[in-house]
């Protein structure tokens, strides 16, 4: 039976033997072994690494989550005394080099740092300016602490906030620190998360605890990087929610698509039942429960939490109708408490480090930080975690660094296929539950795709609804057909067959389907396309009246042209293009076969005087 | 491994999972990794295993997008068409694929080789635009790459 | 005490117990909120999202699904609500096969009505409409897929109340289609063709094989002697095909009825019945006598047999041998009543008038032959009334012709569950007692509990009997036999829930009447009084049924017995 004295022992020895803390004896060398990371190559870095230091005492090596910058992968860090080194790009010869160098022969290679890079005057990531300005309180382990390593997490203070729960708090007091906190939902809604748990604790004799791992959003990664770099927060969260509303079994619902995450989820179990951090009679307490981890099998419904409850009970993802919520009748029909993996990363640190600390950062109605996943036309992609309130400006100029390639910003979009779009207009609107409802989107589950001139809305508002009809589970009429409707009425103005009153036709089926869908997925469907009706008429009309798409997106909208005048007739073109559309002799300029052409800008990227563009 | 061994294989599981509540999905999921994908014998093995009718089986397997009624590739193409990389002309790089192995999204080439399937948002949007191959990640992918990375098969 | 909870629905206060949903409550005032997908005791799903009302929430609530709670705010028929309602409708019939003139359920559909009542005058958004095939593999019924509106109803009738489940949801989304696993056909699954999901079915998805058209021509066919016999439950509901209130019973004018449509001969099933009674009565007292396999479990549901022989072939050495009601009098029709009268056999078509779809397939099966050439259900018997321009309502009643057309009370109670039992206890009782039976009713098996069971004490034993309908509690009722939980003697099993009068073929009954009235239970009520209004009560005191004994048959259970009044099973696969 482990007690807080074992942990504070764990801690001690850990954060002095894997080099943890500043004070350390040792180098300590991280390599982000994240999905992206291992993507980019990590692997074979990790070994060559383990290899090379076998033989060297006082070096740990070490595998992280996500460190914190995607395009930079892969990356590692080498730790030694109070210094801390990013190095980005890794190759083995690289690593190499950095191994012989810096973690033998005591030299940063200046010119494989992320200071290198990004050009600033930095060694670390945590010195850019893109990062310092950030406050991660939910990665604040990612990309620091070997995910498959328990002790590390206690060295971090782990498990730490369910002691305190178990010995010190009735599970009326921890509802009421999480009421105060003004904790909310980071699935998207934003409901307050200790009135859900409030909601939960009439008498049952069974009730469960589930943590909706489905991450469908497409763009949004954030739960991704938490499992995969620090587990143990959830699995901590978890446990302290069993205890609060006596239920003895949690579920994990985590999507397929994440074998990594299912892989480090696993292992994290298992620690933690070997500690006795889970399972019977938890640190002496009497309280039992168990963790079991059900995986998803490709469908975006269930990320709705009625939904992701029939698809644990074996049944087709079809929602069902509320009332009666979870809270009464959830799994099983039991009690059951079901939230976000980012709501429930907040939560340990909430318990230790107090409600006025939390309610420090964000702003009044939204406490805390919210992660967010940066993508799309935007320098640095990737995961930022800020303070409720920051505004959309300063994520993409400062955290982002801007729009690439010298593009104008266009629009950005929040709540993926559930959300809507934020223009230029509204660049400076505070990131918090309530003032994103007002200007017509939501906060979602954090993805945040930026899009910059080149990008259609329209088309982008038929991508979402394609999404949306694809993943419609089928069960009520207004999102089973109607999306569809919208669905064709998007297609016919993005390949040239808009009629006049198609606008007024996606308003008012956009509202019906809000107004009478079953589930979440369905009333909020027609977000995306009501939104950018809303901020880019503008651009619907030209497509419906001009047949022309104004960004040079819609591809049976646009062709490809060559300029005659600049074409210097090398053939480059002709040659790459894999329809052999293009035709010319040597040294005259050449034309496309309009008939042929399949659209896809090979001779345009291929052109080396500019010559190709489309209209 | 032989038919019969697989079947005892996803027997054993049954027998595990009989008396927890909600086996059906673990049930399939396990039975698919182990066939690879879920014809009629395999549905109506676990329908008589788990006591329940054929039809819900086969109603979940129709439902989710990651059990498959047919025999796949011997690789898996994925390109994922999440947002990051659709922003990123995602489209343009299936189009293209669909023209180069001559099959539609779904669909699996004509000597068996690859299974083409447009997949949901893989989490690597950094990398964007992202293509898997089997668990081979291609990130940045170029649409003039294509036939380079397809030959490596 | 259930607890009470208060609400008001349009300005209307109302009380009900705790739970009970929004729509219920509405009907208890007068408002009527239009449904399609729901269906009382069978479906309460929230996919059409046409009961929809304001519930003061941020999006409107299906009423259906809604439990009332305290103090409730519910409006249910705000601008908002009827123009939500409207564009649902729309949207459904814009994904519909719209040739309404010339489908079965043409005057007589849920989805026309609600369009109607809804006023829908034009439909907005027309888009793509998914095709479907026809599945015509079943001889009771006709799959008709363009026409579904995926209500799940028959999804809820075949699984949930039955079951059973060889339909369901397929696919995902705009995709989704009902239909067996594997795009299979209705004929080459486990169906048993009991009907009850075209009985839950508001359009013309599911309608019944339609074979009227080979009885007219019979009937027009100078060389053929067409002779006719009607089930006891169609007599308690075909009356609902004219608008006669549910419930009435219409013996008299259904012979007349037939007789003006042309048929040469119109008997009843119900003599037949109490031949059953003799022929199975008898069994049963040789079973107990001799150490014969016991329980024994009666017969004549066909869609019962069918069950059993895909689900519980364990159970075939129980099956009385009895054919049923239907294929006994088809037996003695071509086989005594033919060269009784001396008409060759191939001259006479067999026609009987059933409550039941599955007696379609009971017809065919090999073993019966030509004995009942087509069997028409009471849905087609009103088409054939009405065709005829037979103003039903006014008809004279009349007798059934002689020699086979009388029956005792005792075979009328056939159509509801726990009759078959009934009859066969007052025949049983006082062949074994040699007493006459005083109390003649049996309570205990009577009413629509899914699992009736009772112990009647005969001489000295104390004969333990169980009557079970609906095959859900057929299931129950013979695992608790298979794990020794339960032994019994003598078993009624009929597949639809209340019994015959709940059958595929009956007249269709809308949903908003369903949520009114219970229709089983005012068509159990016409054949107990017709019961009671008899002067024999006991199957073996019908002398038309002696008669046939003596003049063709000898004894029952006898050697002719077996030849033409008796059958055997097979074991079928489930999959």
């Amino acid at each position: 039976m482990i007690t807080k004295k074992d942990l504070d022992k764990i801690k001690a020895a850990t954060l002095t033997e894997n080099y943890l803390d500043d004070s350390r004896e040792g180098i300590r060398v991280t390599v982000g072994m994240a999905t992206c990371g291992i993507a980019a190559g990590a692997k074979p870095l990790f070994r060559l690494l383990k290899e090379g230091t076998a033989d060297l005492e006082k070096v740990e090596v070490k595998m992280v989550g996500c460190i914190g910058s995607c395009r930079l992968e892969p990356m590692i860090e080498v730790y030694e005394g109070s210094k801390r080194t990013t190095y980005v790009f890794m190759t083995p010869e690289k690593c190499q080099k950095v191994l012989d160098e810096h973690i033998k022969g005591g030299k940063v290679v200046t010119e494989y740092t992320i200071g290198a890079a990004d050009k600033e005057n930095a060694s670390s990531i945590t010195e850019m300016s893109y990062f310092k300005s950030q406050k991660r309180i939910v990665l604040r382990n990612c990309g620091t602490i070997d995910p498959e390593n328990i002790d590390e997490y206690i060295a971090r203070g782990g498990y730490e906030a369910l002691d305190k729960v178990l010995t010190s708090m009735s599970k009326e007091d921890v509802v009421n620190t999480l009421l105060s906190s003004g904790l909310r939902g980071r699935g998207g809604a934003g409901f307050p998360t200790g009135l859900k748990w409030k909601f939960t604790m009439a008498e049952a004799d069974q009730k469960y605890v589930v943590c909706n791992a489905d991450e469908g959003d497409p763009g949004a990664f954030m739960n991704r990087s938490v499992l995969e770099g620090d587990p143990h927060a959830l699995l901590e969260a978890m446990a302290i929610a069993g205890y609060t509303i006596g239920a003895t079994i949690g579920y994990i619902y985590i999507r397929a698509e994440y074998p990594l995450a299912v892989e480090r989820l696993k292992i994290a179990i298992k620690q933690a039942e070997d500690k006795g951090l889970l399972g019977k009679n938890i640190m002496g307490s009497g309280v039992d429960f168990t963790i079991e981890l059900r995986l998803g099998a490709g469908a975006f419904v269930c990320g709705e939490e009625t939904a992701l409850i029939a698809s644990i009970e074996g049944e087709r993802g079809e929602p069902r109708p509320k009332p009666p919520f979870p809270s009464q009748s959830g799994v099983f029909g039991k009690p059951t408490v079901i939230n976000n993996v980012g709501t429930f990363a907040n939560i340990p640190q909430i318990i230790v480090k107090g409600v006025d600390w939390f309610k420090s950062t964000g702003t009044e109605k939204s406490s805390g930080t919210k992660v967010f996943a940066l993508g799309g036309k935007i320098s640095n992609p990737g995961l930022v975690e800020v303070p409720m309130g920051t505004t959309l400006r300063d994520i993409i100029y400062n955290m982002g660094g801007g729009i690439p390639n010298g593009k104008k910003f266009k629009a950005a979009q929040t709540g993926g296929p559930s959300g809507g779009c934020i223009p230029v207009d509204h660049i400076d609107t505070p990131i918090d539950y309530d003032s994103l409802a007002e200007i017509g989107t939501m906060m979602g589950s954090g993805g945040l795709i930026i899009m910059d001139e080149d990008n259609c809305m329209v088309d982008i508002a038929r991508y979402f609804l394609d999404f949306t009809v694809d993943e419609s589970c089928g069960k009520c009429v207004p999102c089973r057909i109607g999306t569809k409707r919208m669905l064709e009425i998007l297609e016919r103005i993005t390949t040239s067959k808009g009629k006049a009153d198609d606008i007024s036709k996606l308003k008012e089926l956009g509202k019906n389907i809000k107004l009478t869908a079953l589930c979440g997925l369905g009333q909020t469907a027609p977000n995306p396309v009501l939104s950018t009706i809303r901020y880019f008429e503008q651009e619907y009309e030209t497509h419906i009246k001009e047949h022309k798409c104004p960004a040079g997106s819609c591809q049976a909208m646009i062709a490809y042209f060559i300029e005659a005048e600049k074409c210097i007739g090398c053939g480059l073109c002709a040659r790459k293009c894999p329809v052999d559309a293009i035709s010319g002799e040597k040294k005259q300029p050449h034309k496309i076969d309009r008939s042929k052409c399949i659209k896809c800008g090979a001779c345009m990227e291929a052109c080396p005087v500019d010559a190709i563009y489309k209209r | 491994m032989s038919d019969k061994a697989k079947y005892d294989e996803l027997q054993s599981f049954i027998d595990e999972m009989k008396n927890e509540k909600g086996p059906l999905m673990p049930v399939m999921q396990k039975a698919q990794d182990i066939f690879g994908y879920l014809p009629f014998d395999v549905q109506k093995f676990i329908a008589l295993g788990l006591d329940v009718p054929l039809t819900e089986v086969y109603g979940v397997a129709t439902f989710y997008s990651q059990f498959n009624l047919e025999k796949q590739g011997e690789h898996s193409l994925s390109l994922c068409l999440g947002t990051a990389c659709y922003v990123k002309g995602a489209q343009t790089l299936l189009d293209r694929l669909e023209q180069e192995l001559k099959v539609k999204t779904g669909d699996t080439t004509k000597d068996g080789k690859f299974t083409l399937i447009g997949t949901r948002c893989l989490g690597c949007c950094g990398l964007a635009p992202v293509m898997m191959i089997d668990d081979d990640v291609y990130g940045q992918v170029k649409a003039d790459e294509i036939p380079e990375i397809l030959k490596k098969y | 005490m259930a607890k009470m909870v208060s609400l008001t629905i349009d300005g209307i206060n109302v009380e009900v117990e705790e739970g009970t949903s929004v729509l219920k409550a509405a009907k208890d005032i007068g408002i009527m909120i239009p449904t399609l997908c729901y269906l009382n005791g069978v479906n309460s799903f929230g996919g059409c999202r046409i009961c929809v009302v304001d519930a003061g929430a941020k999006s409107l609530l299906a009423s259906c699904t809604l439990p009332a709670a305290e103090g409730m705010v519910i409006k249910t028929n705000t601008k908002e609500v009827q123009e939500a309602r409207r564009m649902n409708m729309e949207l459904i019939l814009s994904n519909h096969d719209r040739s309404c003139l010339t489908c079965d359920r043409n005057g007589k559909c849920e989805l026309q009505d609600t369009a109607f009542q809804m006023n829908v005058d034009e439909i907005r958004f027309d888009g793509k409409d998914t095709k479907h095939k026809l599945d015509l593999s079943s001889p009771a019924m006709v799959r008709d897929p363009n026409k579904c509106i995926l209500c799940r109803r028959c999804v809820a009738a075949c699984g949930r109340v039955q079951d059973i489940g060889v339909i369901g949801p397929t696919e995902r989304g705009f995709r989704t289609i009902v239909e067996p696993a594997f795009k299979m056909s209705l004929g080459d699954v486990a169906c048993i063709n009991c009907g009850q999901c075209l009985q839950a079915c508001p359009t013309g998805a599911i309608t019944i094989v339609d074979d009227t058209k080979k009885v007219w021509d019979a009937i027009a066919d100078p060389n053929k002697h067409v002779v006719v016999q009607t089930a006891p439950a169609v007599r308690a509901a075909l009356g609902e095909e004219f608008g006669l209130p549910i419930g009435t019973c219409v013996t008299g004018k259904m012979a007349t009825a037939l007789k003006r449509l042309g048929f040469d001969r119109v008997f009843d099933t119900d003599f037949a019945a109490d031949l059953t009674i003799m022929e199975e009565g008898t069994e049963f007292i040789g079973r107990l006598q001799n150490n014969g396999v016991l329980p024994m479990i009666t017969s004549c549901s066909p869609g019962w047999i069918k069950f059993m022989e895909h689900n519980y072939h364990d159970f075939l050495p129980n099956m009385s041998s009895c054919k049923s009601p239907q294929q006994m009098m088809g037996s003695v029709i071509k086989n005594y009543y033919a060269p009784k009268m001396n008409i060759p056999r191939e001259n006479i078509v067999s026609v009987s008038v059933m409550p039941c779809s599955a007696k379609k397939f009971e017809a065919g099966r090999p073993e019966f032959g030509d004995d009942v050439d087509v069997v028409i259900t009471t849905q087609e018997l009103g088409r054939m009334i009405r065709m005829a321009g037979i103003d039903f309502e006014r008809l004279p009643d009349s007798d059934f012709d002689p020699l086979l057309g009388d029956s005792t009370g005792a075979a009328v109670i056939f159509g509801v569950t726990g009759g078959v039992m009934e009859a066969a206890l007052r025949t049983v009782y006082e062949v074994l007692t040699k007493e006459t039976l005083e109390q003649i009713e049996f309570e205990s098996i009577r009413g629509m509990e899914g699992l009736k069971e009772a112990t009647v004490k005969i001489n000295d034993l104390d004969v333990k009997i169980a009557v079970a309908h609906g095959t859900a509690n057929a299931r129950k009722l013979l695992d608790s036999i298979r794990s020794g939980e339960k032994e019994y003697h003598f078993i009624e099993i009929m597949a639809c829930p209340g019994g015959c009068i709940n059958g595929g073929g009956q007249p269709l009954v809308d949903s908003e009447i369903k949520l009114k009235t219970n229709v089983v239970k005012q068509r159990a009520k016409a054949l107990y009084s017709e019961d009671r209004g008899k002067a024999l009560r006991k199957s073996h005191e019908n002398p038309s049924v002696q008669q046939v004994y003596k003049d063709w048959l000898g004894e029952p259970g006898g050697h002719k017995s077996h030849e033409f009044l008796h059958t055997k099973y097979v074991e079928r696969d489930l999959y």
